[in-house]
């Protein structure tokens, strides 16, 4: 099939940007959103331009770094999946399909389609890890978990870090990114120890890095590609909530 | 972490609209009881007994302050995130489907907020103002406060503006109450339904329908004609 891509080019940082129109002919309905950009950059090689850089990595849904924000919605329009598992037969011949980066403060373009993540990153290292005992590993099964307990912190824990959530949210809040990391690890008897400092020290580090506030408008869960509940935006609130009261 | 770090945090900072917030429903729900008095058929007597009451008590004047601290507190905390929040977004996208994943209301507490805002103005002014500062409404030989609130209903745009502000307040709390919930940290998959559905009760039902019912009875004349 034929489309008309319309893709954000940005040299650096510091270059303020625009659209370019692509045709795209000859797309085949199997491939995957990125290997469709190989394709259009191998021609843009072969004519001696400047390929589009863009964020891939596993192709497979689980690393999060494809971050393409596909003719409006992020990981464009199908429902739980990431950018490489979204398929061209899910367009028309003749669509146009406009290409743009994750747009939010806290994330800054790099290139193209390339965004700067690194402030989730340093959200995990304000708080979102464990102590634990580097010695040898422990019995299998030695710290008993409720299977209630188990499933909500996987439910959690499937945060890939992609920033969806951010990029699809009207205030580029990264309060559902947070609340996963801070709801998986409250959930399970390894998070204690670091439980009421982790709830305080993400916030405050979300809070610095420029991310807007959570208005509760649900965008950021609709467009999640591991559909991740806004109820953990709830528990991240109580344990930050808690932690305030209990310091 | 001092107070004021934690007001001026993300989650502190909805904390206090959410709790304020929520303070100001309860005061809607007294508020509707007393209008309802209205409607008794003995000349408007228990409502201005009610008026009286209200205006001559100890108990009222504290929670009075409360309530105006918990307006302005609530005013001043969502200028605060419509600021931030307006920031956060140097480059806007030249696509951005999001009515397909939240609703207008959800995204636009500050536009139905700020309708409510002017409105609650423009009702102190007409109400409260004579009534409790200035005295020029419900002394001796002058007229009543049950006639007062019909004659204002019987005016059309102040019986039409009330009516939209109300529209606008139900669909206010609608969000307000189940998003107030979430930001306390008192939801879970549990409640969510429950809390969503007493939201929009409380919401449309409650507030909205009665509320509603005041402007549209006396400007017909179904109501008040005992006074």
């Amino acid at each position: 099939m034929n489309l008309t891509l319309k893709v954000w080019r940005q040299k650096n940082k510091y270059d303020k940007g625009g659209f370019v129109i692509y045709p795209m002919e000859g797309v085949s309905h199997e491939m995957s959103f990125p290997e469709m950009f190989d394709v259009l950059n191998e021609r843009l090689i072969a004519k001696g331009e400047e390929p589009i850089a863009f964020d891939h990595d596993c192709r497979e849904g689980i690393c999060g770094m494809c971050s393409m924000f596909i003719n409006g919605r992020a990981h464009g329009p199908q429902k739980g999946t990431t950018t490489c598992q979204l398929h061209m037969r899910h367009f028309k011949d003749g669509d146009t399909i406009v290409v743009e980066p994750w747009r939010a403060k806290g994330f800054p373009v790099i290139k193209d389609l390339v965004i700067d993540r690194s402030a989730f990153d340093r959200i995990m290292s304000a708080g979102g890890f464990i102590s634990a005992n580097t010695g040898s590993a422990q019995d299998a099964n030695n710290i008993p978990i409720p299977k209630k307990n188990a499933d909500e912190a996987f439910d959690a824990a499937s945060c890939i870090g992609c920033g969806a959530c951010v990029a699809s949210c009207k205030n580029s809040s990264a309060m559902l990114f947070v609340a996963a990391k801070v709801s998986q690890l409250a959930l399970l008897p390894q998070g204690q120890v670091e439980r009421r400092d982790r709830a305080i020290n993400m916030v405050k580090q979300m809070d610095g890095e420029g991310f807007g506030n959570c208005t509760n408008t649900g965008s950021c869960e609709a467009d999640c590609p591991k559909q991740i509940s806004i109820l953990h935006i709830a528990r991240l609130n109580r344990e930050y909530l808690m932690a305030n009261i209990l310091e | 972490m001092t107070i004021k770090q934690f007001l001026y945090s993300s989650v502190g900072t909805k904390a206090v609209m959410a709790l304020t917030g929520l303070f100001l429903s309860i005061f809607l729900i007294e508020h509707l009881y007393g209008n309802l008095l209205l409607f008794y058929n003995d000349g408007g007597n228990a409502f201005i007994e009610y008026s009286h009451t209200l205006v001559h008590s100890l108990f009222i004047r504290i929670v009075e302050i409360f309530l105006f601290a918990s307006l302005i507190a609530h005013v001043a905390q969502a200028i605060r995130i419509t600021r931030q929040n307006s920031e956060v977004r140097p480059v806007k996208y030249s696509v951005y489907k999001v009515k397909e994943t939240s609703t207008w209301f959800s995204r636009n507490m500050g536009i139905t907020g700020s309708v409510i805002l002017f409105f609650i103005v423009v009702h102190l002014w007409q109400f409260f103002v004579p009534y409790r500062i200035t005295g020029t409404v419900g002394g001796e030989g002058q007229v009543n406060v049950a006639q007062e609130v019909k004659e204002a209903f019987q005016n059309g745009w102040y019986a039409a503006l009330y009516l939209v502000s109300v529209a606008f307040l139900a669909f206010h709390l609608n969000h307000g109450f189940q998003s107030s919930f979430r930001t306390l940290g008192l939801n879970n998959r549990k409640y969510e339904n429950v809390i969503s559905l007493a939201g929009s009760i409380f919401a449309f039902v409650i507030v909205g329908a009665g509320f509603a019912s005041f402007p549209i009875l006396f400007y017909f004349g179904i109501a008040g004609s005992t006074f």
